[in-house]
């Protein structure tokens, strides 16, 4: 017992010496983990979520709308079809809830489970007296839960639950099931649609006495029916022998005429969007992870040096080797469990940000609180890295003898000879930056590294933007579409922006504290602290600048190739950024870098002098 | 040389070093008056702990004086800002240390120019100046060794001639031979006895009584106070003549 309090007592002691660092390790750790975390919640939700809802609520190999019930009546004795559910009422309403309004189409449904589309209740209950459920997507949007109050008709309802179903699309791409029509998306100018038409509407089952009391006269509503097939499969060709004129989507007209959609044509609609907005964010988390294990990696060999110097002063007052490795995990197992606790909260909490566009799918994470499995991963992840960090000098100092871990300075800096000649002909700051920078390839290298792969994402990301204002509308997506990859962009952009801030500060952290004495010698031989100031942020702008054109390209063009590629998207329909956008973006990271790496770099440079010699 | 005393290149009057508050309160400067005259040799010993590093540092303003003035050349320099103390110690000052501090990724003649870069000297000018230096000291033939290949005299004949790169009003040395075997030592004396020849201003913090002996006043540093002062050292320099035969 008295072991392990004195082995924590140690390191607690280390870590509060070196509080700026512990801060950052932290935060670095808070970063990986929470990219982690995301990466793994989006995992989950790219696993084929329409399959896995498809086959979670027994959904409907085609669907009937009719004007009337009788025809529907009809199909459910064809042969092939071994399985339905309905006919069920539609009506077409109007839905207001927390300020926002939209179209609806209103299901009529039993209490009951249905043989076939038994809609997946996520939160709350499934519909009773006087309880409207809403489907999840399109209660995402109107921003409405279990227990609140929407409108339906003028006609306040109280909101049972909301659920997922494989009939139709989620919002905002639902089916059309009414007989007066839909369109989705934005109606091209200068033409005059009907009045009745519902514009992109959503999907709400209430009971069918609740709906007929809506209804204004019987013949205003519509019929669905679900129908299950011997082979699914071959569900269009069943639609082309059995479906009316307008099979393709269409409504079913109010003469009585059939029409059917297949399931393959709901699962085209339902995963354009979510397949769109997966590819970016797995394209975003692993952009992430990289940034995340540079800087780590800078971290971690930044303190190797200092530790074996530590682990000497431990043994050579009698610690054994087991002491002093249990000691070093200690001092990164703590702030690992802390941190990686937090990235898994802010990973969970951030998450259905990602997910939304696919909260109508039974696969899609949504709210749901992440696994067990998840948090054993990113726990055991993090608590890997840190085993990892500590293992290596305590196993080095463990071989070291004693003097020589006593002795052992830090990693000699490399020569760069040319280099130094160069920059004899340079302004003093340019001067001491470039022969800083030249001390560490290394970790120029990682500099370099970690400001391409940011610039690349922030590449695509303007070719996404630009594409996504370009064509308002336009054949690809709908302005609710267009809407949620926005938001799904910006939420990459700031969690992309965030991990490389810290990353700038790491680095710079990492060479102000592994160049303090020879700052601090530069300085004894004149140079002023501005100067070294200046020179400790340019040596990370240096890098940074190079990143940078590096990132526009190859980084970013090879990126939005690689992005096209996977989409199987036309590439030569997203117009490429123009010389001055690249230029800005340049110029906007250098600032950046040079911005965030003047606090550190200022802090370092005014350190007094007889302290560091 | 002459005895009557020159205008103090460096003059320091009631210099304070104070570390910590309440208990811990360390004077480890505690009033010390000294003037040091151009072309002087003064020569600091003392126990460990006694203070004299720190007022090395306060001298050529590397530290900041608790209280106090220090002039350089008649100017004060205790009161100004890190941009023009860094500005006398490019040009007026230069420290030599007991560990060296060269730069070890730069050879000797890099090492050796770069206060020269710092102050804004051509890199061809610089280079030639550190150049010669080298060869004054002895080290021509080592121009382009880095300091891991040098000796350790080697290394502190380095130091100093990048003390002299930009011709500094006065050279402040802490232990300059406290790294250093004997014949290194020597070395190094026969060194600094060349530059007070030449009529460089020279502090030296030392713990070798043959320092000591051979400058123009010595004296002995205890518990922050400045004590004993030997007077000029006439005798020694002849000593150190000898030594150097
Ligand atoms: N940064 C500091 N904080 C607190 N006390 C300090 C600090 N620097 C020096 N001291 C104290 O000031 C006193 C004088 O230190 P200084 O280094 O000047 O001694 P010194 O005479 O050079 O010793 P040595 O011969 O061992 O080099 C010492 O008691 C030391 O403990
Ligand atoms: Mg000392």
């Amino acid at each position: 017992m008295g072991r392990v309090l004195l082995v924590i007592r140690l390191a607690l002691r280390d870590l509060r010496r070196r509080r700026a660092e512990t801060a950052l390790l932290m935060l670095t750790i808070v970063a990986a983990t929470t990219t982690l975390t995301l990466g793994l919640v989006l995992r989950d939700a790219a696993a084929e979520p329409y399959q896995s809802t498809r086959a979670a609520t027994r959904g409907p190999d085609v669907v009937a709308v009719s004007g009337r019930p009788a025809g529907l009546e009809r199909l459910a004795g064809v042969s092939g079809v071994t399985g339905h559910s309905g006919p069920y009422p539609v009506l077409a309403g109007r839905v207001e809830a927390s300020g926002r309004a939209a179209d609806v189409q209103i299901q009529g449904r039993d209490a009951t489970i249905a043989a076939v589309d038994q809609p997946r209740v996520r939160h709350g209950r499934w519909i009773g007296e006087g309880g409207v459920v809403l489907e999840a997507a399109f209660a995402a949007w109107l921003k409405v839960g279990a227990g609140d109050t929407v409108s339906l008709n003028g006609r306040p309802f109280t909101v049972a639950g909301v659920a997922v179903t494989a009939a139709s699309p989620p919002h905002p791409r639902a089916s059309c099931v009414v007989a007066a029509g839909c369109v989705h998306g934005a109606v091209p100018a200068g033409r005059d649609l009907p009045a009745t038409l519902l514009r992109d509407p959503g999907l709400a089952w209430l009971t069918r006495a609740d709906v007929r009391a809506l209804a204004p006269d019987p013949g205003s509503l519509s019929y669905v029916m679900n129908l299950k097939l011997a082979h699914p499969d071959q569900a269009q060709a069943f639609a082309d022998r059995h479906g009316g004129p307008g099979s393709h989507g269409g409504p079913g007209g109010a003469d009585g005429a059939v029409s059917l959609q297949t399931w393959q044509g709901i699962l085209a609609d339902a995963t354009e969007l979510a397949r769109d907005s997966q590819i970016l964010l797995m394209t975003g988390a692993w952009l992430l992870g990289l940034l995340a294990v540079a800087g780590l990696s800078v971290l971690v060999g930044g303190r190797l040096a200092d530790q074996s110097r530590r682990i000497g002063l431990l043994k050579a007052v009698g610690a054994t080797p087991g002491l002093v490795a249990a000691v070093l995990l200690a001092g990164y197992l703590l702030p690992a469990v802390v941190a990686s606790a937090a990235g898994l909260v802010i990973g969970t909490l951030t998450a259905p940000l990602l997910t939304e566009p696919s909260a109508g799918l039974v696969g899609a994470a949504g709210a749901a609180p992440p696994g067990w499995s998840t948090v054993a991963l990113v726990t055991a992840a993090a608590l890997g890295v840190a085993a990892v960090a500590a293992t290596v000098p305590a196993v080095r100092g463990a071989r070291s003898s004693t003097v020589s871990a006593l002795a052992d300075a830090p990693r000699p800096p490399r020569r760069t000879g040319g280099l130094i000649a160069f920059s004899a002909r340079l302004p003093v700051p340019l001067l001491l930056a470039l022969r800083l920078a030249a001390r560490r390839p290394g970790r120029a290298v990682l500099g370099v590294a970690g400001v391409a792969v940011t610039v690349s994402g922030l590449y695509v990301l303007l070719v996404l933007h630009a594409f996504l204002d370009g064509r308002p509308g336009a054949e690809a997506y709908t302005a609710a579409q267009a809407g949620v990859l926005r938001h799904v962009l910006l939420v990459w952009t700031v969690i992309l922006l965030c991990l490389a801030a810290v990353n700038a500060l790491v680095l710079t952290w990492a060479m102000v504290l592994d160049n303090r004495h020879a700052s601090a010698l530069a300085r004894a031989l004149g140079a002023t602290p501005r100067e070294m100031t200046l020179a400790l942020a340019a040596a990370q702008v240096l890098p940074a600048l190079a990143g940078a054109v590096l990132g526009v390209f190859p980084g970013g063009w090879a990126l939005f190739t690689a992005i096209t590629v996977v989409t199987g998207g036309d590439g030569g329909s997203a117009p490429l950024p123009g010389p001055g956008r690249l230029l800005v973006l340049v110029g906007a990271t250098v600032l950046a870098v040079a911005a965030l790496t003047t606090v550190p770099a200022g802090l370092g440079a005014r350190r007094p002098l007889t302290t560091t010699l | 040389m002459s005895l009557a005393a020159p205008p103090p290149v460096l003059s320091a009057r009631g210099q304070r070093k104070e570390y910590g508050t309440g208990e811990g309160l360390v004077r480890a400067v505690d009033g010390v008056d000294l003037d040091v005259g151009a072309g002087e040799t003064v020569a600091i010993t003392g126990p460990s702990g006694c203070g004299k590093s720190t007022l090395l540092h306060l001298l050529g303003g590397l530290d900041r004086p608790s209280g106090g003035e220090v002039r350089l050349n008649g100017r004060r320099i205790d009161d100004l800002g890190e941009k023009a103390l860094a500005r006398v110690r490019r040009t007026e000052v230069a420290y030599v240390f007991q560990s060296f501090h060269l730069l070890e990724e730069l050879t000797a003649v890099e090492n050796v120019e770069l206060p020269a870069l710092l102050a804004g000297r051509s890199p061809r000018s610089a280079r030639r100046r550190a150049l010669d230096l080298l060869d004054r000291l002895g080290l021509a033939g080592r121009a382009r060794h880095l300091p891991s290949a040098l000796s350790g005299g080697q290394r502190q004949r380095v130091a100093v001639a990048r003390a002299l790169s930009n011709e500094p009003l006065a050279v402040l040395a802490d232990e300059p031979t406290g790294n250093l075997d004997s014949a290194a030592t020597a070395d190094v004396l026969r060194l600094f006895a060349e530059l007070r020849d030449a009529g460089q201003t020279l502090v030296i913090v030392t713990h070798d009584p043959r320092v000591a002996a051979a400058a123009d006043r010595a004296f002995s540093m205890r518990d922050g106070v400045l004590a004993g002062e030997s007077g000029p050292a006439g005798p020694a320099c002849g000593r150190l003549a000898g030594a150097e035969g």
